[in-house]
């Protein structure tokens, strides 16, 4: 199959959908690629590097359209494109089915099959297509560098020999991906970074990130597992609530960029007038849902404004644009990798799989019929975390009480021990003659002594206490010492040999011991 | 005035030797309490020799020399992963000793009863003693003996398999003959009715009937126990071997005897306590050998278990702030320890957080990690326990799990049907990433399959434990 991608007409556009890397890795599925002239240039691809890389250039969008079966794009199509293409071909980009119906019936009606890169199911294995994510990713970065640009302060503290400088104040609205990728960046430059969720379950995240997750003590905390990794409305009081801890953190903060989306709705509004007011001089707003009317009330999409109180304001909705030639390595990645799937058997023929989740999903119009909305993946976005059983709290009367019996069960035991054993002891005395009595007095004690003692010793030198029993069990060597004096020949034959043996045991397992702990050494 | 001496000295022997296992609470007071034990014992021996009883004192010292020398020499060249087995072959040498000595014993009484009223009278040392013993005490004597010489026969014979067995002379599987328990069940019994008939003639053949028994247990009891439940075997043998001089002890009416051998005694039954507690296995459970039935299906185990490079490895440690290294048998198995010292000793001096977790069964001797790790020059104060490390994990970058496997299966956890579920592991699979260094895809001594390899961040760094961290070393920078 022929694979062309087309300039983007969308004013102020700079990717591109396919990047010559990107080509020369469809060349290896079978695919040929082609390329509208021009087309990398404000992304730093020319024409020339394309040809390097084996793709075909073409003068104009009418020579691709006519020579290729699939279309890349980066923006979704505008009318005019839509109908220039042909029966039967294929187009893959960014679509926003759910805001351009009209569009999809005339991609319907033409018989066109459209894979929209923003409807890629968000599951692990879709991962590596979900072009929404790296796009985010872009624009939280070039959000911090964009803040950056027109804050006149370092990010990080430093302390100079002209002074000291503090660390900037930066926080974060919405950890999507694109906040995470806002935190990853200001934490690297330096800044003190707080970051706020309407969904707790990322607070391990935000804090993985190196920022503080602002915490908000609210019952209903939103599970945003259940909406496929995404937030969802909240009610008025948590609203209220979040507002309030806001108004709270304004005035410290020197930056602030807001990310907070709901899929299919207008962006929040989180950041009111009166919060920017509130805010010190030179301090930077980046309102990264501006395009969808911006998280602060004063935003004005596509432009930078200066307030009254001096506080800056970025509404530019093309980040990812602002750095043409990462976003098109990345998103000409994400193409190639929905190809990839779509090209299971690396021959170059495209088998559209209609039972394949991602495929399925990210599939809006196929052969002549809408087929968006797509049915739920059969695999859960993000395993729902489940909240965590809290061990019940005990009460200091209920712990008193645990405590007291358990000391009383101890009591219990150690009296009931103590007696059987003394008993044991008193029925022992009345039978058995007082020289062995005397012994066992003092057996019974060196056990005693010995228990007591060895639940002391330290786990780590369990080997050098076996090493050292051993030698002193040798103490069998009084038995023989005693006995070889003997005047039967067999009796000191046998006292000699295990004297000689407990001789071999007392040295061997001292001298091994001290080895053994003189190798143990502090750091 | 020599009697009254011995007693003193035996008493000051004593102390020290309490004052000996007790330093052993910490490595520095180790150094100086070892110390302790061998001035008591020198003591303790001096005193003997010179005191009442004795003879032959020339004899004597010229043995304990020569004895000395040897085990001087075995000391000093030991290799620190045979530790288990010289521990093992020292329990034999009391075992046997206490059998000499038991037989001895016997043979002094059967003389002092031969004797007529002035030929005992005319008795010196030890067969004095015998000789003055009433009736009831005589019979008390008999039944010292006679357990010194069953516990020590028991010692002697169990201790040489085990040697056998850790040594890898004797196969390391559990093997039994055919009747298996029932055996040894009719060897005790048939003791018990020989110590009956000692007690009532006092006939040889019936001592040494009964210390072919007891050698028949030993050698059949330790045979039908496998190599991982060796910590087990080596304490309880420890243990017994103590038992053994205390019950020499009663027979001699030698007071220090009884101590030390009851401080022994106690000393190793609490080591095999330990072990058994370790393992969430009873004592007896242990000692009949194999692992309790299962109660059910075990839970399937999905996944698959993906392999990684050293280059991986290296990767991810290099990034790691943190990191706990668990060594098993399997390191002592490689000779790898000196490998894994010099790997800590690398990414310490990188300013990681390097700690060692120790699993009291590691190893096929209480305390068998730390000794080889400290061999390795490891500081001893990043090895840790399971108690105080296992809440650690989830806070840990990378987990190295080294020839080990039982230890850390996380079926003992989430499976009630397996075999070990509910013995206390070290929960290694909460880590950010755990790496398994394993010679192939077996399953461990237990033979159960273990979840732990298949888990998503676990990876497999397959090969000889000592090759592949070597292959490591030059790659962490």
């Amino acid at each position: 199959m022929k694979i062309g991608a087309l300039t983007e007409v969308f004013p102020g556009e700079n990717r591109v959908a396919m990047t010559p890397d990107s080509a020369v890795q469809l060349a290896k599925l079978g695919h040929s690629a082609c390329i509208q002239s021009g087309a990398g240039a404000k992304a730093g691809f020319s024409d020339a590097a394309y040809a390097a890389a084996g793709v075909e250039v073409l003068p104009d969008a009418a020579a691709v359209v006519a020579a290729a079966d699939v279309i890349v794009k980066v923006r979704g199509p505008e009318a005019g494109e839509l109908s220039a293409m042909q029966d039967g071909q294929t187009l893959i980009s960014f679509f926003w089915p759910a805001q351009n119906p009209e569009l999809l019936e005339t991609a319907a009606k033409k018989n066109l099959t459209v894979v929209a890169m923003d409807m890629v199911p968000r599951i692990s294995r879709a991962q590596k297509m979900d072009a929404l994510s790296s796009m985010a990713n872009i624009a939280g970065y070039r959000a911090v560098i964009e803040a950056g640009n027109n804050f006149g302060r370092f990010f990080t503290g430093q302390v100079t020999a002209a002074g000291k400088v503090p660390p900037a104040k930066v926080l974060i609205v919405g950890a999507g991906v694109a906040g995470l990728a806002a935190i990853g960046t200001s934490v690297s430059l330096g800044a003190i970074v707080h970051a706020f969720d309407v969904r707790p379950e990322v607070a391990e995240q935000i804090e993985s990130m190196g920022a503080n997750f602002v915490f908000l003590e609210f019952e209903q905390a939103q599970d945003g597992a259940a909406t496929g990794g995404y937030a969802a409305p909240s009610s008025p009081e948590f609203r209220e609530k979040q507002l309030a801890k806001f108004r709270e953190l304004a005035p410290e903060m020197d930056i602030v960029i807001t990310t907070a989306l709901i899929p299919g709705r207008p962006a929040p509004k989180l950041w009111t007038e009166d919060m920017v007011r509130m805010m010190k001089p030179g301090s930077v707003i980046v309102d990264l849902a501006a395009e969808r009317g911006g998280n602060c009330d004063l935003t004005v999409p596509d432009q930078k404004i200066v307030t009254d109180n001096g506080v800056t304001i970025v509404g530019y909705t093309d980040f990812p644009s602002r750095m043409a030639a990462q976003a098109s390595t990345l998103y000409s990645t994400n193409i190639r990798h929905m190809l990839t799937d779509l090209t299971p058997k690396k021959d170059g023929v495209i088998l559209h799989n209609m039972e394949d989740d991602v495929i399925r999903g990210a599939t809006v119009a196929h052969v002549g019929a809408v087929t968006y909305p797509p049915p739920p993946p059969k695999i859960a976005a993000i395993a729902a975390a489940k909240p965590k059983e809290k061990a019940k709290e005990l009460t200091p009367e209920e712990r008193r009480a645990k405590e007291v019996a358990a000391f009383k069960a101890q009591t219990r035991n150690q009296v009931g021990l103590l007696a059987i054993g003394g008993g044991l002891m008193l029925l022992a005395g009345l039978y058995a003659p007082a020289s062995f009595m005397s012994h066992f007095i003092v057996f019974v004690l060196a056990v005693f002594v010995g228990f007591q003692v060895i639940w002391n010793v330290s786990h780590s030198l369990h080997t050098p206490l076996m090493a050292v029993t051993n030698a002193i069990s040798s103490i069998i060597i009084l038995g023989a010492l005693m006995q070889i004096g003997s005047g039967s020949f067999l009796v000191i034959l046998l006292a000699a040999l295990s004297v000689f043996m407990a001789g071999i045991n007392i040295f061997g397992g001292f001298m091994v011991t001290r080895r053994m702990l003189a190798m143990f050494q502090k750091s | 005035m020599a009697y009254g001496f011995t007693t003193a000295a035996y008493v000051v022997a004593a102390v020290l030797f309490i004052l000996s296992l007790g330093g052993l609470s910490g490595q520095e007071s180790a150094k100086r309490a070892v110390w302790y034990g061998i001035v008591g014992m020198a003591l303790a021996v001096a005193a003997t020799i010179y005191g009442p009883g004795a003879g032959l004192w020339w004899l004597s010292v010229a043995l304990i020399a020569g004895g000395g020398a040897i085990g001087w020499i075995v000391a000093q060249r030991v290799q620190m992963t045979e530790m288990p087995q010289l521990v093992a072959a020292m329990h034999s040498l009391v075992g046997l000793a206490a059998v000499f000595i038991g037989f001895n014993t016997h043979i002094e009484m059967v003389r002092v009863a031969a004797m007529d009223e002035a030929a005992r009278a005319a008795l010196t040392g030890f067969a004095a003693t015998v000789a003055h013993k009433t009736g009831v005490e005589i019979s008390i004597l008999r039944v010292e003996t006679f357990l010194g010489i069953f516990i020590g026969a028991v010692t002697f014979t169990g201790s040489v398999i085990a040697y056998g067995k850790l040594a890898g002379k004797v196969d390391g599987k559990a093997k039994k003959l055919p009747g298996g328990h029932l055996l040894n069940a009719a060897a005790a019994i048939m003791s018990l009715v020989l110590l009956v008939v000692y007690l009532q003639s006092g006939s040889s053949l019936a001592l040494v009937g009964m210390t072919l028994a007891a050698l028949f247990i030993g050698y059949h009891l330790i045979m039908g126990i496998g190599g991982a439940d060796m910590p087990v075997v080596v304490s309880m043998l420890n243990s017994y071997s103590g038992w053994a001089a205390a019950a020499i002890g009663f027979s001699l009416s030698n007071d220090l005897l009884i101590v030390v051998g009851a401080l022994v005694g106690s000393s190793g039954a609490i080591l095999s306590y330990i072990m058994c507690k370790a393992m969430n296995r009873s004592f007896i459970s242990v000692i009949l050998g194999g692992f309790g039935g299962t109660t059910g299906p075990a839970m399937e185990v999905t996944g698959e278990q993906i392999a990684i490079d050293a280059e991986g490895v290296a990767a991810a440690l290099n990034d790691a702030d943190s990191i706990i290294i668990i060594p098993g048998y399997g390191m002592a198995v490689a000779q790898a320890q000196q490998s894994v010292s010099e790997l800590t000793r690398k990414l310490r001096a990188k300013g990681k957080n390097v700690r060692f977790a120790i699993h009291p069964v590691a190893g096929r001797l209480p305390g068998h990690m730390n000794v080889l790790l400290a061999e390795a020059k490891v500081p001893y104060d990043i090895v840790l326990e399971m108690d105080e490390i296992n809440e650690d994990f989830p806070e840990t970058d990378v987990a190295i799990v080294i020839g080990s496997n039982d230890i850390v299966n996380p079926a003992a956890q989430e499976d009630p049907n397996s075999p070990i579920a509910g013995m206390p592991v070290l929960e290694c699979w909460k880590a950010k990433q755990v790496f398994v260094s394993k010679r192939g895809q077996g399953t461990g001594y237990s033979g159960i399959e273990n979840p732990l390899f298949f888990k998503e961040n676990t990876r497999m760094f397959y090969g000889d434990a000592k090759k592949s961290l070597d292959s490591l070393l030059p790659m962490i920078d």
